[in-house]
């Protein structure tokens, strides 16, 4: 008993120091991406969303970039400077919409008088058909004015999703809001597609404002690397300092090592975003335990290689030498008729040939047989029919593709347990 | 809805009462004194008579008409009978411009005398709906409070232009000018004797000292005018019985033996005319003091107890109509018996309030017939009315407390009995008629199913309130950015004086001829379209003020505003009359409403703004728009506005085309000269801009789209960039050709370089490997395959580590999200077609200069 309870403890205490260093790497995320990419930006939304609080003034602007680039970040930051902001404190209405959850128009509206609490909501729940729900909302917003009436935020989430919603009608008229004199509205969208504004409908887009925020990280690769050190390291303000140093101490080694950096760089090539970064720093940091409190080079190396690991390797190691025996034959395939599809009986024949001529270890499977590791290998999808239209063919005629790159199955053949050589030099010749 | 069906099917039939008073050769004209009318599956009739006020059919059916009867005439054949009136106008009948004139809320049961030379004042007798009750209160006097809310106050005069105190007089009906002339009128035709005038006007003076309600006329007509819109109580009716028997006793019985022998008058109209007599409260006052008020005093308590008891039961008990009916035919034997009786009333009765008198029957009524379950059926009944009422306290006219209610309901039933001659099996639909005719708001109520739960019909839709006030503009960048904003409303337009005099000329000739037309406004979005509208209207709504020409309502609704193209009639029809309809019912109502000819109607502009959404596959949206306008009694003006020029003739089928006509409009898009004097005007001599920085913004959007939103847009955003760099360095403070440049810059410059610029390497190297791949295959699309490969040569070129298959996916997928690629087939996963979304110059430029 007692025993159980010690190691639950010990348990606990990892946890919690993970829990501690994980909550740390995030929080310095947020101001990383604030204060170094987007000042600049930052001050222009906040002046704008300002301008609409405090001078009731309606705006309408897209935040473009791509994905990770930490745009509801932005917003979230800004919005959080402007509620702190006295004179804008209890003076705006916040809709936050997201394309993704309000898939139409009418779930939009009914979200939208929810959040807005206006009075044909009941609880929860929002009465009226959709064509009494906007008019509602419109006549709402019709009677509000600038000087007297709230402003009323709306953050759209995924915009471009709406603008593929029925007639758009639900971007005009936020749209023809912003541009008319009603009640004071700002439209904030947040988008990844650079191509957005083609999206929209003319007479939407004459009533949008043309503001467009771009974020797109500059960033080179020495200011990455700080970022991995601050986010890595723990505030001065940890309540254990001796442990606080050790931790610091080991990060900023760790970040001059060359394998690390090796690491970073290619991280860093990948993709500048944040959140792939996030997650191979949370891989590593997650290996600390009592043990070995420190971050070490080996936790990086291995978080880099469960991340960087291909997706279908691992699939790969698990198939039989015949289905092994099948995808070589399909390579040959692919390399002799120049990616051209090919069919089971095909395949066949090519294993038939190799079985006859080279092979010393495998011996004849029957047809049969390989017809069942054929279709394995097709429930696994790494091959797929090329029409799956047409099912009058007879199985064995039906055309097929292999899915796997020429690297993949190479590497797969190299990390193969106990592959048999006859098989590895099959797949290393030229043609079949 | 369910109203206007009932009264569709209501069919009322239209006799003559008694044989013509008068005859006028020349004209070839009958006069008549009276009128009954009866209602197919009513038994019994109602009757209106000269000098009565009367519900005259208009299109709104909530609030029909009101005028007083001034003469009753058939032409030479016989067959058509019309009535000379005079108007009364309610106040949504008054132009919306002007009903601030009146200088306070107008009381919802408010009407004005209407004193208007060009208005017709001869309907077809057979629009005549019924009779309706009519107080004449003095200017300084408040409005009586407790009354029914059937009783219509007339307080100030109307005469198009302004409001003006009401002198009773007017109110008289006309007695020698108008009625037919007075030595063919049979004085055995009159059922009451006119009335000395000195007379009268001491009962004026009487009634309006106390403040309570007045006719202003004593006149017999009046009398049965009172009658007949009994809108009193009936319990109120029934003490006040009590009161006048005594007084108007003789009457009463002349009136009997007059009507006896004509055999014209139904039971019912005797009955009417008696009940009439009970309830005609104000005239008590005048009888005290005329000589007839003091023939007796006797009191005769039991009978009139007993009477009591039995005129009660029917009235409180909200039940079906049979027992009614019997209660009714007790009531009136007893009545009848009280009349032989002339039982006189207490006098002292006359000085209590009538609210007082109603307090006392109804409290009366709930001891007498322990009336608990009677009363939660009423109250079930009124159920929404009363939650109307919770609803929206602001809405005066719903303030009446429940109680009222049930008494207005009982007192309207009552009115039934009399004016609608209920037969069994019809009496639940014409109640819900008059219910609704009463309150509109209440029938949509009737129908809901409970099931389907709805938009609570009086939620008022807005938005809360600021706490801290908006701010004001501060320095003269804040000043112009306010001005350049799209929603501020420009003193004028400027550059579209052309649009604006065609589009003017064209509304004003149809207001002031009274017909109707359609006209099609084209133009590429932000050209000014619905603005040049908009201040069409505003125009000529001004000149309408001024009387120059005539009144006219304008209608707005936007194809997309809406969830449905049929949405459009429902809309029209709220806006029109405040009614909610099903779509399909919306559109038998706009039917009806611009194909029957109506007095007094106004012409309806029409403004149906992005006309292209209106499409449906049958088109009979649009055919309607253009259809109505072309009928003889619509007096609909159409303006639509839509973007492409041959919107016709694209989408529209023949029939639909050809009643839109040839009018047609384009608004071609602004020249930079243009949008100079457009920014210039909305600037107003705020120096803000450098005139340069002005030219370079009109010419580029000119060239760009010339759409003036644009405009001011790059103009709002230059003072802000001014804005922030003014503060770094010294200069001007005005908005330069640098600001400018760069709010250019901001908006018009394409963000793919910059993305490609800021992309990471490995996304750069398969950009560069798409190019290749597409120049090796000679096509522009290929598989992320054969990219791949291409990725990997150029990774080992530039010293990387080639990426595999899961990187490289990875990769090509956050291209995509950007749109930089065109991704297809996502799940063919090494089969995914690849397209460039920017030219192949761009990409390498921007490669190349990294």
């Amino acid at each position: 008993m007692c025993v159980s309870v010690y190691v639950l403890c010990v348990c606990l205490c990892v946890f919690l120091h993970c829990v501690c260093v994980c909550v740390c790497v995030c929080v310095s995320v947020c101001v990383c991406v604030c204060v170094c990419v987007c000042v600049c930006v930052f001050r222009h939304l906040l002046e704008l969303l300002r301008r609409t609080a405090v001078h009731g003034e309606s705006n309408s602007v897209l935040i473009v970039g791509p994905r990770g680039s930490g745009k509801t970040m932005l917003l979230g930051c800004v919005l959080r400077e402007l509620m702190s902001l006295k004179e804008a404190q209890k003076n705006v209405l916040l809709v936050e919409l997201n394309g993704l959850l309000q898939t139409d128009d009418k779930i939009a509206l009914k979200e939208i008088t929810r959040q807005l609490h206006l009075e044909n909501v009941v609880g929860d729940k929002v009465f009226g058909s959709f064509a009494e729900n906007l008019a509602f909302l419109l006549e709402a917003l019709k009677k509000g004015d600038k000087s007297s009436s709230r402003p009323v935020l709306f953050v759209l989430d995924e915009f471009d999703l709406f603008a593929h919603h029925k007639n758009q009608t639900l971007l005009y008229n936020l749209l023809d809001v912003s541009q008319s004199a009603q009640t004071p509205v700002a439209v904030l969208g947040l988008t990844c597609r650079l191509d957005v504004l083609e999206l929209l409908e003319k007479r939407v887009k004459s009533r949008f404002s043309h503001r467009q925020i771009h974020l797109f990280s500059s960033l080179s690769f020495a200011q990455y690397l700080d970022v991995v050190r601050a986010q890595l390291s723990l505030p001065p303000d940890f309540p254990d300092p001796k442990f606080s140093d050790e931790w610091n101490h080991s990060v900023t080694k760790l970040c001059e090592d060359k394998t690390v950096e090796e690491i970073l760089r290619r991280n860093f090539n990948g993709s500048k975003d944040f959140r792939s970064l996030h997650s191979l720093l949370f891989l590593a940091v997650s290996r600390v335990s009592v043990s070995h409190s420190t971050l070490r080079e080996a936790d990086l190396i291995e978080a880099w290689r469960l991340i960087s690991v291909d997706s279908k390797a691992n699939v790969l190691h698990g198939l039989s030498i015949l289905e092994l025996c099948l995808i070589i034959a399909m390579k040959h395939l692919n390399d002799t008729y120049d990616g051209e599809p090919f069919n089971f009986q095909m395949v066949h024949n090519e294993f038939k040939k190799f079985i006859q001529r080279k092979s010393h270890s495998i011996h004849k499977f029957e047809k049969p047989v390989v017809m069942k590791a054929f279709e394995h290998l097709l429930q696994l999808e790494l091959v797929r029919p090329v029409d799956s239209g047409v099912c009058k063919v007879q199985r064995e005629y039906q055309l097929m593709r292999l899915m796997l790159e020429h690297g993949q199955v190479m590497e797969a053949l190299q990390k193969y347990p106990q592959c048999p050589t006859d098989v590895k030099q099959w797949a290393l010749s030229a043609f079949g | 809805m369910s109203r206007y069906i009932t009264r569709l099917r209501m069919r009322r039939t239209y006799k003559w009462n008694g044989r013509p008073v008068g005859e006028d050769r020349k004209l070839k004209r009958q006069y008549y004194e009276s009128m009954s009318i009866s209602v197919e599956g009513k038994t019994e009739d109602a009757t209106v008579s000269l000098g009565q006020y009367i519900l005259i059919e208009g299109d709104d059916d909530d609030n029909p008409f009101v005028a007083q009867l001034l003469k009753l005439y058939t032409d030479d054949s016989g067959k058509k009978k019309t009535a000379v009136l005079q108007w009364f106008v309610r106040m949504c009948e008054v132009p919306q411009n002007k009903r601030k004139l009146l200088g306070r809320d107008p009381h919802p049961q408010e009407i004005f005398f209407y004193q208007d030379r060009s208005c017709d004042n001869e309907v077809d007798g057979e629009t005549i709906l019924g009779a309706v009750q009519i107080e004449y209160v003095p200017v300084q006097d408040p409005f009586p409070v407790g009354k029914s809310r059937d009783i219509l106050f007339v307080k100030l005069l109307w005469d198009t232009k302004s409001f003006r105190a009401l002198d009773p007089e007017l109110m008289q009906p006309p007695q020698s000018p108008k009625s037919p002339p007075p030595s063919s009128r049979g004085p055995q035709t009159r059922a009451l004797p006119t009335p000395d005038p000195s007379v009268m006007k001491r009962a004026m003076s009487g009634i309006l000292t106390r403040g309570s309600m007045s006719t202003g006329k004593m006149s017999s007509s009046e009398a049965e005018s009172l009658h007949s819109a009994s809108k009193l109580s009936a319990a109120k009716a029934l003490s006040a019985k009590r009161r006048s028997q005594a007084v108007s006793g003789p009457q009463v019985r002349k009136k009997l033996d007059l009507c006896s022998p004509s055999k014209n008058m139904s039971r019912d109209d005797v009955l009417g005319e008696l009940l009439d007599e009970r309830s005609e409260k104000t005239l008590t006052s005048k009888l005290n003091t005329s000589p007839t008020g003091r023939i007796s005093i006797s009191i005769r308590l039991t009978p009139l107890n007993l009477n009591k008891e039995e005129c009660v039961s029917p009235l409180s008990s909200h039940s079906p109509d049979k027992p009614r009916m019997t209660a009714h035919d007790k009531d009136d034997a007893a009545r009848a018996e009280e009349e032989h009786e002339d039982s006189p009333i207490n006098t002292a009765a006359t000085s209590r309030s009538k609210r007082k008198s109603a307090q006392l029957v109804s409290s009366r009524i709930k001891k007498q017939l322990n009336l608990l379950g009677n009363k939660i059926d009423l109250q079930s009944d009124g159920e929404d009315g009363d939650d109307d009422d919770c609803f929206i306290p602001s809405k005066i006219d719903l303030q009446s407390s429940s109680d009222e209610e049930e008494e207005a309901k009982i007192d309207s039933e009552d009115e039934l009995i009399v004016k609608k001659h209920r037969g069994s099996g019809t009496s639940r639909s014409t109640e819900k008629t008059r219910v609704s005719a009463r309150t509109p708001r209440k029938t949509p109520s009737k129908k809901t199913a409970p099931a389907t739960p709805r938009t609570p019909r009086h939620a008022t839709p807005s938005i809360p309130s600021r706490t801290a006030p908006a701010r004001k503009p501060g320095n003269v960048l804040e000043e112009a950015r306010a001005r350049l904003h799209v929603s501020s409303v420009p003193e004028s337009l400027p550059c579209r004086e052309q649009e604006f005099q065609d589009i003017y000329n064209f509304v004003e000739s149809k207001v002031i001829d009274g017909t109707g037309g359609c006209m099609y406004i084209s133009g590429v979005p932000g050209t000014g379209k619905t603005a040049t509208v908009h201040e069409v209207i505003r125009s000529l709504q001004q000149s309408a003020e001024q009387d120059e020409i005539p009144h006219f309502r304008f209608i707005e609704i936007n194809g997309m505003k809406m969830t449905d193209p049929h949405q459009a009639y429902v809309q029209i029809l709220q806006k029109l009359t405040d009614q909610k309809a099903t779509p399909d019912h919306a559109a038998a109502l706009l039917e009806k409403r611009f194909s029957a000819p109506a007095p007094k109607k106004e012409t309806v502009v029409l403004l149906v703004d992005e006309l292209d959404l209106l499409w449906t596959r049958k088109q009979n949206v649009m055919y309607n728009l253009f259809d109505w306008p072309t009928r003889r009694n619509a007096r609909l003006v159409v303006l639509t506005i839509a973007n492409t020029m041959d919107l016709p003739e694209r989408i529209m089928i023949n029939r639909v085309a050809s009643r839109l006509g040839l009018t047609r409009m384009s608004f071609q898009p602004y020249t930079f000269k243009q949008l100079q004097q457009i920014i210039t005007s909305r600037l107003n001599r705020v120096k803000a801009f450098e005139e340069d920085a002005l030219q370079l913004v009109s010419r580029k959007v000119a060239a760009l789209s010339g759409d003036a939103r644009r405009c001011l847009d790059i103009c709002r955003r230059a003072t802000e960039i001014c804005e922030h760099s003014g503060s770094q360095k010294n200069s001007s403070g005005l908005v330069g050709m640098s600001h400018v440049m760069e709010a250019l810059d901001e908006m018009f410059s394409s963000s793919y370089i910059s993305a490609i610029r800021c992309a990471s390497v490995q996304e750069q190297l398969f950009l560069r490997a798409v190019i290749a791949e597409f120049r090796r295959l000679g096509l522009e699309e290929a598989t992320f395959q054969q990219v791949f490969v291409q990725h990997q040569a150029l990774c080992r070129v530039e010293g990387l580590q080639p990426a595999n298959v899961s990187e490289g996916l990875t990769v090509c997928q956050r291209l995509g999200s950007c749109r930089l690629l065109l991704l297809e087939g996502s799940r063919l996963d090494l089969f995914l077609r690849i397209r460039l979304n920017v030219s192949q110059d761009d990409v390498l430029y921007a490669l190349k200069a990294d």
